[in-house]
Protein backbone atom coordinates (compact mmCIF):
# COMPACT_ATOMS: atom_id res chain seq x y z
CA UNK A 1 0.00 0.00 0.00
CA UNK A 2 1.59 3.26 -1.05
CA UNK A 3 1.87 6.06 1.52
CA UNK A 4 0.12 9.84 1.23
CA UNK A 5 2.01 12.32 -0.40
CA UNK A 6 3.37 14.97 2.00
CA UNK A 7 0.41 17.48 0.52
CA UNK A 8 -2.50 17.61 -1.57
CA UNK A 9 -5.05 20.83 -2.82
CA UNK A 10 -7.98 18.84 -1.60
CA UNK A 11 -8.70 15.72 1.25
CA UNK A 12 -11.75 14.18 1.61
CA UNK A 13 -13.30 12.01 3.93
CA UNK A 14 -14.85 8.84 3.58
CA UNK A 15 -14.90 6.59 0.20
CA UNK A 16 -18.85 6.40 0.15
CA UNK A 17 -20.68 7.89 -3.41
CA UNK A 18 -20.09 11.02 -2.27
CA UNK A 19 -16.22 10.91 -1.44
CA UNK A 20 -15.51 8.79 -4.32
CA UNK A 21 -17.72 11.38 -6.64
CA UNK A 22 -16.59 14.28 -4.89
CA UNK A 23 -12.69 13.16 -5.71
CA UNK A 24 -13.72 12.10 -9.32
CA UNK A 25 -15.14 16.17 -10.56
CA UNK A 26 -12.02 17.64 -8.25
CA UNK A 27 -9.22 15.77 -10.03
CA UNK A 28 -11.09 16.24 -13.36
CA UNK A 29 -10.84 20.10 -12.79
CA UNK A 30 -6.86 19.69 -12.43
CA UNK A 31 -6.43 19.44 -8.51
CA UNK A 32 -4.64 17.05 -6.78
CA UNK A 33 -6.88 15.15 -4.33
CA UNK A 34 -6.60 12.16 -1.73
CA UNK A 35 -9.85 10.43 -0.43
CA UNK A 36 -9.55 8.64 3.17
CA UNK A 37 -11.64 5.80 4.74
CA UNK A 38 -11.20 4.07 7.34
CA UNK A 39 -12.73 1.03 5.76
CA UNK A 40 -13.60 -0.25 2.00
CA UNK A 41 -15.05 1.58 -0.87
CA UNK A 42 -18.98 1.47 0.13
CA UNK A 43 -18.71 -0.08 3.50
CA UNK A 44 -20.80 2.87 4.86
CA UNK A 45 -23.84 3.48 4.25
CA UNK A 46 -23.92 3.67 0.34
CA UNK A 47 -23.47 -0.23 -0.23
CA UNK A 48 -25.86 -0.80 2.18
CA UNK A 49 -28.74 1.32 0.49
CA UNK A 50 -31.11 0.02 -2.25
CA UNK A 51 -29.96 2.19 -4.90
CA UNK A 52 -33.42 3.90 -5.52
CA UNK A 53 -32.85 7.27 -7.45
CA UNK A 54 -36.19 9.32 -7.17
CA UNK A 55 -36.99 12.69 -8.05
CA UNK A 56 -40.54 13.05 -6.65
CA UNK A 57 -40.16 15.18 -3.71
CA UNK A 58 -42.08 18.07 -1.72
CA UNK A 59 -39.77 20.17 -1.32
CA UNK A 60 -38.39 22.35 -4.72
CA UNK A 61 -34.44 22.30 -3.62
CA UNK A 62 -35.05 18.66 -3.57
CA UNK A 63 -36.86 18.28 -6.95
CA UNK A 64 -33.92 20.36 -8.54
CA UNK A 65 -31.48 18.56 -7.36
CA UNK A 66 -32.64 15.17 -7.51
CA UNK A 67 -33.51 15.86 -11.88
CA UNK A 68 -29.89 17.30 -11.95
CA UNK A 69 -28.09 13.91 -10.43
CA UNK A 70 -30.73 12.03 -12.90
CA UNK A 71 -28.91 13.73 -15.82
CA UNK A 72 -25.84 12.83 -14.44
CA UNK A 73 -26.55 9.08 -14.16
CA UNK A 74 -28.14 9.31 -17.34
CA UNK A 75 -24.40 9.37 -19.11
CA UNK A 76 -22.76 7.95 -16.16
CA UNK A 77 -21.85 4.77 -17.39
CA UNK A 78 -20.39 6.39 -20.46
CA UNK A 79 -18.61 9.17 -18.59
CA UNK A 80 -16.91 6.49 -16.49
CA UNK A 81 -16.75 3.64 -18.23
CA UNK A 82 -18.82 0.92 -16.86
CA UNK A 83 -22.00 -0.45 -16.21
CA UNK A 84 -23.94 0.68 -13.66
CA UNK A 85 -26.93 -1.21 -14.23
CA UNK A 86 -28.94 2.44 -14.60
CA UNK A 87 -32.08 2.12 -15.23
CA UNK A 88 -35.57 4.30 -15.43
CA UNK A 89 -38.24 2.07 -14.04
CA UNK A 90 -40.52 4.88 -12.37
CA UNK A 91 -41.24 5.18 -8.72
CA UNK A 92 -45.07 4.61 -8.30
CA UNK A 93 -45.50 6.35 -4.32
CA UNK A 94 -49.12 4.90 -3.29
CA UNK A 95 -51.38 7.40 -1.33
CA UNK A 96 -53.32 5.88 1.76
CA UNK A 97 -54.91 8.85 3.06
CA UNK A 98 -56.58 11.86 2.37
CA UNK A 99 -54.33 14.10 3.32
CA UNK A 100 -51.54 12.32 1.39
CA UNK A 101 -53.80 12.34 -1.72
CA UNK A 102 -54.42 16.30 -0.96
CA UNK A 103 -50.47 16.65 -0.48
CA UNK A 104 -49.08 14.45 -3.55
CA UNK A 105 -51.91 16.22 -5.83
CA UNK A 106 -49.81 19.63 -4.89
CA UNK A 107 -46.91 17.96 -5.07
CA UNK A 108 -47.33 17.07 -8.79
CA UNK A 109 -47.97 20.89 -9.66
CA UNK A 110 -45.24 21.67 -8.05
CA UNK A 111 -42.66 19.11 -9.89
CA UNK A 112 -44.47 19.35 -13.27
CA UNK A 113 -43.64 22.96 -13.51
CA UNK A 114 -39.91 21.81 -12.71
CA UNK A 115 -40.29 19.19 -16.17
CA UNK A 116 -41.01 16.57 -14.04
CA UNK A 117 -43.55 13.61 -16.00
CA UNK A 118 -45.23 13.15 -13.25
CA UNK A 119 -48.77 11.95 -12.80
CA UNK A 120 -52.02 11.42 -10.63
CA UNK A 121 -53.33 7.66 -10.55
CA UNK A 122 -56.50 6.87 -9.49
CA UNK A 123 -57.02 3.43 -7.77
CA UNK A 124 -58.09 1.79 -10.85
CA UNK A 125 -55.10 3.36 -13.13
CA UNK A 126 -52.61 1.57 -10.56
CA UNK A 127 -52.34 -1.95 -12.16
CA UNK A 128 -51.47 -0.51 -15.48
CA UNK A 129 -48.24 0.49 -13.56
CA UNK A 130 -48.10 -2.46 -11.55
CA UNK A 131 -50.39 -5.11 -12.45
CA UNK A 132 -49.31 -7.36 -9.28
CA UNK A 133 -50.39 -4.90 -6.67
CA UNK A 134 -53.18 -5.83 -4.85
CA UNK A 135 -54.81 -1.90 -4.64
CA UNK A 136 -57.58 -2.95 -2.91
CA UNK A 137 -55.97 -4.93 -0.67
CA UNK A 138 -53.98 -1.98 0.62
CA UNK A 139 -56.34 0.35 0.58
CA UNK A 140 -54.49 3.05 -1.91
CA UNK A 141 -56.49 6.08 -2.67
CA UNK A 142 -54.36 6.65 -5.45
CA UNK A 143 -50.49 6.82 -6.25
CA UNK A 144 -48.36 9.59 -7.66
CA UNK A 145 -46.20 8.23 -10.67
CA UNK A 146 -43.27 9.24 -12.11
CA UNK A 147 -41.82 6.65 -15.14
CA UNK A 148 -38.17 8.72 -15.11
CA UNK A 149 -37.27 8.00 -11.22
CA UNK A 150 -35.19 4.73 -11.31
CA UNK A 151 -32.15 3.17 -9.80
CA UNK A 152 -28.38 2.12 -10.43
CA UNK A 153 -26.16 -0.20 -8.49
CA UNK A 154 -24.52 1.42 -5.64
CA UNK A 155 -21.33 -0.56 -5.96
CA UNK A 156 -21.07 -0.28 -9.29
CA UNK A 157 -21.65 3.57 -9.65
CA UNK A 158 -19.17 4.10 -6.72
CA UNK A 159 -16.61 1.86 -7.62
CA UNK A 160 -16.38 3.20 -10.60
CA UNK A 161 -16.11 7.05 -9.87
CA UNK A 162 -13.29 5.40 -7.62
CA UNK A 163 -11.46 4.14 -10.04
CA UNK A 164 -11.95 6.74 -12.72
CA UNK A 165 -10.47 8.95 -10.48
CA UNK A 166 -7.74 7.80 -10.01
CA UNK A 167 -7.06 7.35 -13.62
CA UNK A 168 -7.41 11.49 -13.44
CA UNK A 169 -4.80 11.01 -10.54
CA UNK A 170 -6.64 11.58 -7.71
CA UNK A 171 -5.58 9.00 -4.72
CA UNK A 172 -7.39 6.68 -2.57
CA UNK A 173 -6.45 5.54 0.89
CA UNK A 174 -9.21 3.34 1.93
CA UNK A 175 -8.35 1.53 5.14
CA UNK A 176 -6.87 4.50 6.64
CA UNK A 177 -8.96 6.40 9.34
CA UNK A 178 -8.65 9.94 9.83
CA UNK A 179 -7.92 10.92 13.70
CA UNK A 180 -8.05 14.95 13.09
CA UNK A 181 -9.17 17.66 10.68
CA UNK A 182 -6.25 20.01 12.05
CA UNK A 183 -7.21 23.46 11.85
CA UNK A 184 -4.68 26.59 12.26
CA UNK A 185 -6.02 29.88 13.07
CA UNK A 186 -9.71 29.15 11.53
CA UNK A 187 -8.31 27.74 8.73
CA UNK A 188 -8.11 23.89 7.47
CA UNK A 189 -4.35 22.69 7.28
CA UNK A 190 -4.77 19.16 6.51
CA UNK A 191 -6.20 15.99 8.18
CA UNK A 192 -4.00 13.56 10.72
CA UNK A 193 -4.51 10.24 9.28
CA UNK A 194 -3.30 6.73 10.65
CA UNK A 195 -0.56 7.18 8.29
CA UNK A 196 0.29 10.74 9.35
CA UNK A 197 -0.17 14.25 8.87
CA UNK A 198 -1.64 15.30 5.36
CA UNK A 199 -1.44 18.99 4.20
CA UNK A 200 -4.71 20.39 2.66
CA UNK A 201 -6.13 23.65 2.33
CA UNK A 202 -9.61 22.02 1.77
CA UNK A 203 -10.84 19.27 4.01
CA UNK A 204 -14.31 17.70 2.64
CA UNK A 205 -16.42 15.63 4.77
CA UNK A 206 -18.09 12.77 3.26
CA UNK A 207 -18.01 10.59 6.35
CA UNK A 208 -21.59 10.13 6.17
CA UNK A 209 -22.69 8.73 9.41
CA UNK A 210 -19.32 9.28 10.82
CA UNK A 211 -19.52 12.96 9.94
CA UNK A 212 -20.68 14.28 12.83
CA UNK A 213 -17.45 12.49 14.65
CA UNK A 214 -15.56 14.46 11.54
CA UNK A 215 -17.03 17.70 12.12
CA UNK A 216 -16.29 17.26 16.13
CA UNK A 217 -12.71 17.21 15.65
CA UNK A 218 -12.59 20.52 13.49
CA UNK A 219 -14.70 22.15 16.17
CA UNK A 220 -17.74 21.87 14.16
CA UNK A 221 -20.95 20.80 15.53
CA UNK A 222 -23.53 19.47 12.93
CA UNK A 223 -27.13 18.36 13.99
CA UNK A 224 -26.92 14.80 12.05
CA UNK A 225 -27.95 11.93 14.35
CA UNK A 226 -27.49 8.15 12.78
CA UNK A 227 -30.47 5.79 12.62
CA UNK A 228 -30.61 2.17 11.23
CA UNK A 229 -32.54 1.26 8.61
CA UNK A 230 -33.19 -2.56 7.69
CA UNK A 231 -33.58 -4.04 4.50
CA UNK A 232 -33.76 -7.30 2.89
CA UNK A 233 -33.60 -9.02 -0.23
CA UNK A 234 -35.34 -12.31 -2.20
CA UNK A 235 -34.41 -15.29 -4.16
CA UNK A 236 -34.46 -14.21 -7.79
CA UNK A 237 -37.52 -14.50 -9.77
CA UNK A 238 -38.54 -13.63 -12.94
CA UNK A 239 -38.63 -9.54 -13.83
CA UNK A 240 -42.29 -8.56 -13.64
CA UNK A 241 -42.03 -5.78 -11.24
CA UNK A 242 -40.49 -2.20 -13.11
CA UNK A 243 -40.88 0.34 -10.73
CA UNK A 244 -39.95 1.17 -7.34
CA UNK A 245 -42.87 0.98 -5.19
CA UNK A 246 -43.44 3.42 -1.96
CA UNK A 247 -45.68 4.48 0.95
CA UNK A 248 -44.83 7.12 3.29
CA UNK A 249 -47.66 5.44 5.35
CA UNK A 250 -46.49 2.32 6.03
CA UNK A 251 -42.89 3.57 5.71
CA UNK A 252 -41.98 1.08 3.54
CA UNK A 253 -40.44 0.21 -0.19
CA UNK A 254 -39.32 -2.22 -2.29
CA UNK A 255 -38.19 -2.94 -5.96
CA UNK A 256 -37.11 -5.83 -8.38
CA UNK A 257 -33.15 -5.62 -8.84
CA UNK A 258 -32.15 -6.43 -12.66
CA UNK A 259 -31.34 -10.00 -11.37
CA UNK A 260 -34.75 -10.62 -10.57
CA UNK A 261 -34.03 -10.36 -6.72
CA UNK A 262 -36.92 -7.96 -4.63
CA UNK A 263 -35.22 -5.66 -2.37
CA UNK A 264 -37.01 -4.41 0.20
CA UNK A 265 -37.00 -1.94 3.26
CA UNK A 266 -39.30 -0.84 6.16
CA UNK A 267 -38.56 2.38 8.27
CA UNK A 268 -39.13 1.69 11.90
CA UNK A 269 -41.12 4.17 13.57
CA UNK A 270 -39.77 3.96 16.81
CA UNK A 271 -35.81 3.35 16.14
CA UNK A 272 -33.49 5.09 18.44
CA UNK A 273 -30.38 6.94 17.08
CA UNK A 274 -27.37 4.75 17.25
CA UNK A 275 -24.56 2.73 15.38
CA UNK A 276 -26.76 -0.04 15.30
CA UNK A 277 -26.29 -2.85 12.50
CA UNK A 278 -28.11 -5.17 13.90
CA UNK A 279 -30.43 -7.11 11.87
CA UNK A 280 -33.97 -7.95 13.55
CA UNK A 281 -36.61 -10.31 13.61
CA UNK A 282 -39.18 -8.01 14.02
CA UNK A 283 -37.80 -6.21 10.66
CA UNK A 284 -38.05 -9.76 8.59
CA UNK A 285 -42.00 -10.37 10.07
CA UNK A 286 -43.19 -6.51 9.88
CA UNK A 287 -41.26 -6.44 6.22
CA UNK A 288 -42.71 -10.00 4.96
CA UNK A 289 -46.27 -8.75 6.11
CA UNK A 290 -45.80 -5.52 3.80
CA UNK A 291 -44.70 -7.81 0.35
CA UNK A 292 -47.64 -10.56 1.49
CA UNK A 293 -50.17 -7.90 1.29
CA UNK A 294 -48.68 -5.11 -1.26
CA UNK A 295 -48.14 -8.39 -3.97
CA UNK A 296 -49.83 -11.38 -2.85
CA UNK A 297 -47.95 -13.01 -4.79
CA UNK A 298 -44.58 -13.01 -3.26
CA UNK A 299 -45.57 -15.31 -0.41
CA UNK A 300 -43.85 -17.90 -2.41
CA UNK A 301 -40.29 -16.09 -2.63
CA UNK A 302 -38.13 -17.14 -0.04
CA UNK A 303 -35.99 -14.47 1.63
CA UNK A 304 -32.32 -15.15 1.32
CA UNK A 305 -30.53 -12.22 3.52
CA UNK A 306 -31.67 -9.07 5.63
CA UNK A 307 -29.07 -6.45 6.56
CA UNK A 308 -29.31 -3.08 8.05
CA UNK A 309 -27.18 0.47 7.07
CA UNK A 310 -27.59 3.94 8.87
CA UNK A 311 -29.68 7.11 7.89
CA UNK A 312 -27.49 10.04 8.45
CA UNK A 313 -30.11 12.68 9.51
CA UNK A 314 -30.62 16.40 9.70
CA UNK A 315 -33.87 18.16 11.65
CA UNK A 316 -35.33 18.87 8.02
CA UNK A 317 -33.94 15.89 6.28
CA UNK A 318 -32.00 17.63 3.93
CA UNK A 319 -28.17 17.43 3.33
CA UNK A 320 -25.76 19.66 4.70
CA UNK A 321 -23.58 20.73 1.81
CA UNK A 322 -21.18 23.85 1.76
CA UNK A 323 -18.90 25.66 3.64
CA UNK A 324 -19.17 26.44 7.78
CA UNK A 325 -18.85 29.63 9.39
CA UNK A 326 -15.63 30.03 11.17
CA UNK A 327 -13.72 27.55 9.55
CA UNK A 328 -12.43 27.79 6.30
CA UNK A 329 -11.35 25.46 3.71
CA UNK A 330 -13.96 22.86 5.74
CA UNK A 331 -16.28 21.67 3.02
CA UNK A 332 -19.45 19.56 4.52
CA UNK A 333 -21.38 16.68 1.92
CA UNK A 334 -23.20 14.98 4.70
CA UNK A 335 -26.72 14.16 6.58
CA UNK A 336 -28.30 12.97 3.29
CA UNK A 337 -31.02 11.48 5.14
CA UNK A 338 -31.27 8.36 2.92
CA UNK A 339 -30.72 10.17 0.34
CA UNK A 340 -27.16 10.05 -0.43
CA UNK A 341 -27.17 8.24 -3.16
CA UNK A 342 -29.40 9.31 -5.22
CA UNK A 343 -28.10 12.95 -4.69
CA UNK A 344 -24.22 11.76 -4.40
CA UNK A 345 -23.61 12.95 -8.18
CA UNK A 346 -25.24 16.36 -8.39
CA UNK A 347 -23.81 17.23 -4.80
CA UNK A 348 -20.64 16.05 -5.47
CA UNK A 349 -20.39 18.32 -8.74
CA UNK A 350 -21.51 21.07 -6.53
CA UNK A 351 -18.89 20.43 -4.50
CA UNK A 352 -16.20 20.18 -6.61
CA UNK A 353 -17.15 23.67 -8.38
CA UNK A 354 -17.16 25.01 -5.14
CA UNK A 355 -13.91 24.00 -4.17
CA UNK A 356 -12.80 25.10 -7.84
CA UNK A 357 -14.48 28.65 -7.63
CA UNK A 358 -16.76 28.13 -10.95
CA UNK A 359 -20.45 29.08 -11.32
CA UNK A 360 -22.27 26.16 -9.47
CA UNK A 361 -25.23 24.34 -11.88
CA UNK A 362 -27.31 24.33 -9.16
CA UNK A 363 -27.16 26.81 -5.79
CA UNK A 364 -26.33 25.70 -2.38
CA UNK A 365 -27.76 28.08 -0.21
CA UNK A 366 -30.35 25.85 1.09
CA UNK A 367 -28.11 23.15 2.34
CA UNK A 368 -25.44 25.25 4.20
CA UNK A 369 -25.04 24.21 7.45
CA UNK A 370 -25.43 27.71 9.13
CA UNK A 371 -29.65 27.29 8.00
CA UNK A 372 -30.45 25.62 11.28
CA UNK A 373 -29.47 28.98 12.78
CA UNK A 374 -32.66 30.21 12.68
CA UNK A 375 -34.12 26.78 13.72
CA UNK A 376 -35.86 24.20 11.52
CA UNK A 377 -38.09 25.55 8.70
CA UNK A 378 -39.29 23.83 5.50
CA UNK A 379 -38.18 20.27 6.20
CA UNK A 380 -38.48 18.18 3.60
CA UNK A 381 -41.66 15.61 3.35
CA UNK A 382 -41.12 12.79 1.21
CA UNK A 383 -39.32 10.62 3.71
CA UNK A 384 -39.40 6.98 4.00
CA UNK A 385 -38.37 7.47 7.95
CA UNK B 1 -3.65 -19.75 -17.88
CA UNK B 2 -6.69 -19.70 -20.59
CA UNK B 3 -8.52 -21.89 -18.74
CA UNK B 4 -9.40 -19.50 -16.07
CA UNK B 5 -12.33 -18.08 -17.56
CA UNK B 6 -13.89 -21.58 -17.05
CA UNK B 7 -12.87 -22.23 -13.47
CA UNK B 8 -15.92 -21.15 -11.86
CA UNK B 9 -15.66 -20.01 -8.21
CA UNK B 10 -19.20 -18.91 -7.80
CA UNK B 11 -22.12 -20.58 -8.73
CA UNK B 12 -24.97 -18.41 -7.47
CA UNK B 13 -23.36 -15.14 -9.19
CA UNK B 14 -21.69 -17.18 -12.35
CA UNK B 15 -17.90 -15.57 -11.49
CA UNK B 16 -15.13 -17.11 -12.71
CA UNK B 17 -11.49 -17.36 -11.69
CA UNK B 18 -10.61 -14.99 -14.37
CA UNK B 19 -13.10 -12.32 -13.31
CA UNK B 20 -12.07 -12.90 -9.76
CA UNK B 21 -8.66 -12.28 -10.49
CA UNK B 22 -8.99 -8.89 -12.54
CA UNK B 23 -11.28 -8.19 -9.97
CA UNK B 24 -8.70 -8.31 -7.14
CA UNK B 25 -5.79 -6.51 -9.48
CA UNK B 26 -8.27 -3.65 -10.39
CA UNK B 27 -9.19 -2.60 -7.35
CA UNK B 28 -6.31 -3.57 -5.10
CA UNK B 29 -8.45 -6.07 -2.91
CA UNK B 30 -7.33 -6.92 0.44
CA UNK B 31 -10.51 -8.50 1.97
CA UNK B 32 -13.83 -10.92 1.23
CA UNK B 33 -16.22 -8.07 2.09
CA UNK B 34 -14.71 -6.13 -0.89
CA UNK B 35 -14.67 -9.30 -3.35
CA UNK B 36 -18.08 -9.43 -1.84
CA UNK B 37 -19.24 -5.74 -3.35
CA UNK B 38 -17.77 -5.92 -6.35
CA UNK B 39 -18.53 -9.79 -7.67
CA UNK B 40 -21.67 -10.11 -5.36
CA UNK B 41 -19.46 -13.19 -4.13
CA UNK B 42 -21.49 -14.54 -1.42
CA UNK B 43 -24.74 -12.52 -2.47
CA UNK B 44 -26.55 -15.28 -4.47
CA UNK B 45 -28.79 -18.32 -3.20
CA UNK B 46 -25.69 -20.46 -1.57
CA UNK B 47 -24.89 -17.05 0.77
CA UNK B 48 -21.39 -18.02 0.15
CA UNK B 49 -21.45 -21.58 1.56
CA UNK B 50 -19.47 -22.92 -1.27
CA UNK B 51 -17.67 -20.41 -3.16
CA UNK B 52 -16.36 -17.38 -0.46
CA UNK B 53 -13.10 -20.31 0.70
CA UNK B 54 -12.14 -21.01 -2.62
CA UNK B 55 -12.59 -17.08 -3.13
CA UNK B 56 -10.14 -16.90 0.50
CA UNK B 57 -7.47 -19.02 -1.09
CA UNK B 58 -7.28 -17.83 -4.60
CA UNK B 59 -7.72 -14.03 -2.77
CA UNK B 60 -4.43 -15.12 -0.40
CA UNK B 61 -2.49 -16.50 -2.70
CA UNK B 62 -2.53 -13.04 -5.35
CA UNK B 63 -1.94 -11.32 -2.03
CA UNK B 64 0.74 -13.30 -0.49
CA UNK B 65 -0.75 -13.85 3.24
CA UNK B 66 -2.15 -16.85 4.47
CA UNK B 67 -6.26 -18.17 3.99
CA UNK B 68 -6.65 -17.71 7.29
CA UNK B 69 -5.48 -14.16 7.38
CA UNK B 70 -7.74 -13.58 4.79
CA UNK B 71 -10.78 -15.59 6.52
CA UNK B 72 -10.66 -13.05 9.09
CA UNK B 73 -12.28 -10.61 6.42
CA UNK B 74 -14.92 -12.96 6.20
CA UNK B 75 -18.59 -11.25 5.89
CA UNK B 76 -20.59 -11.18 8.17
CA UNK B 77 -23.46 -14.44 8.44
CA UNK B 78 -26.36 -12.39 7.29
CA UNK B 79 -30.09 -13.79 8.92
CA UNK B 80 -32.14 -15.94 7.73
CA UNK B 81 -29.21 -18.74 8.06
CA UNK B 82 -31.52 -20.63 5.25
CA UNK B 83 -33.66 -19.40 2.86
CA UNK B 84 -37.25 -18.86 4.17
CA UNK B 85 -40.39 -18.29 2.73
CA UNK B 86 -42.31 -14.58 2.68
CA UNK B 87 -45.42 -16.03 3.19
CA UNK B 88 -43.95 -18.42 6.47
CA UNK B 89 -42.09 -15.33 8.06
CA UNK B 90 -45.43 -13.67 7.35
CA UNK B 91 -47.64 -15.43 9.62
CA UNK B 92 -44.66 -15.02 12.35
CA UNK B 93 -47.00 -12.91 15.67
CA UNK B 94 -44.27 -10.83 17.20
CA UNK B 95 -45.25 -10.12 20.67
CA UNK B 96 -45.29 -6.36 21.71
CA UNK B 97 -42.20 -4.52 22.42
CA UNK B 98 -40.16 -7.29 20.74
CA UNK B 99 -36.82 -5.98 19.23
CA UNK B 100 -34.96 -8.93 17.61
Amino acid sequence: MTRPRERYDVAVVGAGIIGCATAYYLASRGLSVAVFDKDYITAGSTGRCPGGIRQQWATEDHVRLAMKSVEIFKNLDQELGVDTDYKQGGYLIIAKTEEEVKQFQKNIVMQRSHGLPVEWLEPGEINEIVPELDVEGIGALGAAWNPTDGYADPFKVTYGYARAAERLGAEIFTFTPVKRVRIVEGQVAGVETEKGFVRAGCVVNAAGAWSRQVAETAGVRLPNKPYRHEILVTEPIKPFLGPMVICFHDNVYFRQSPRGSILGGWGDPHEKPGYNFESSLRFLVKMTKLLATYIPRLKSVRVVRQWAGLYDVTPDAKQITGPVRGVKGFIQANGFSGHGFMMGPITSKLVAQLIAGEPLDLPIDPFLLERFEKGVAGAEAAVVG
Amino acid sequence: MADEEKVTICRCEDVTLDELLEAIRTHRVRSLEELKRILRIGMGSCQGRTCLRLAASVLAREIGVSTAEVMKTLPRPRPPVVPVLVGTLSRVELREGIED
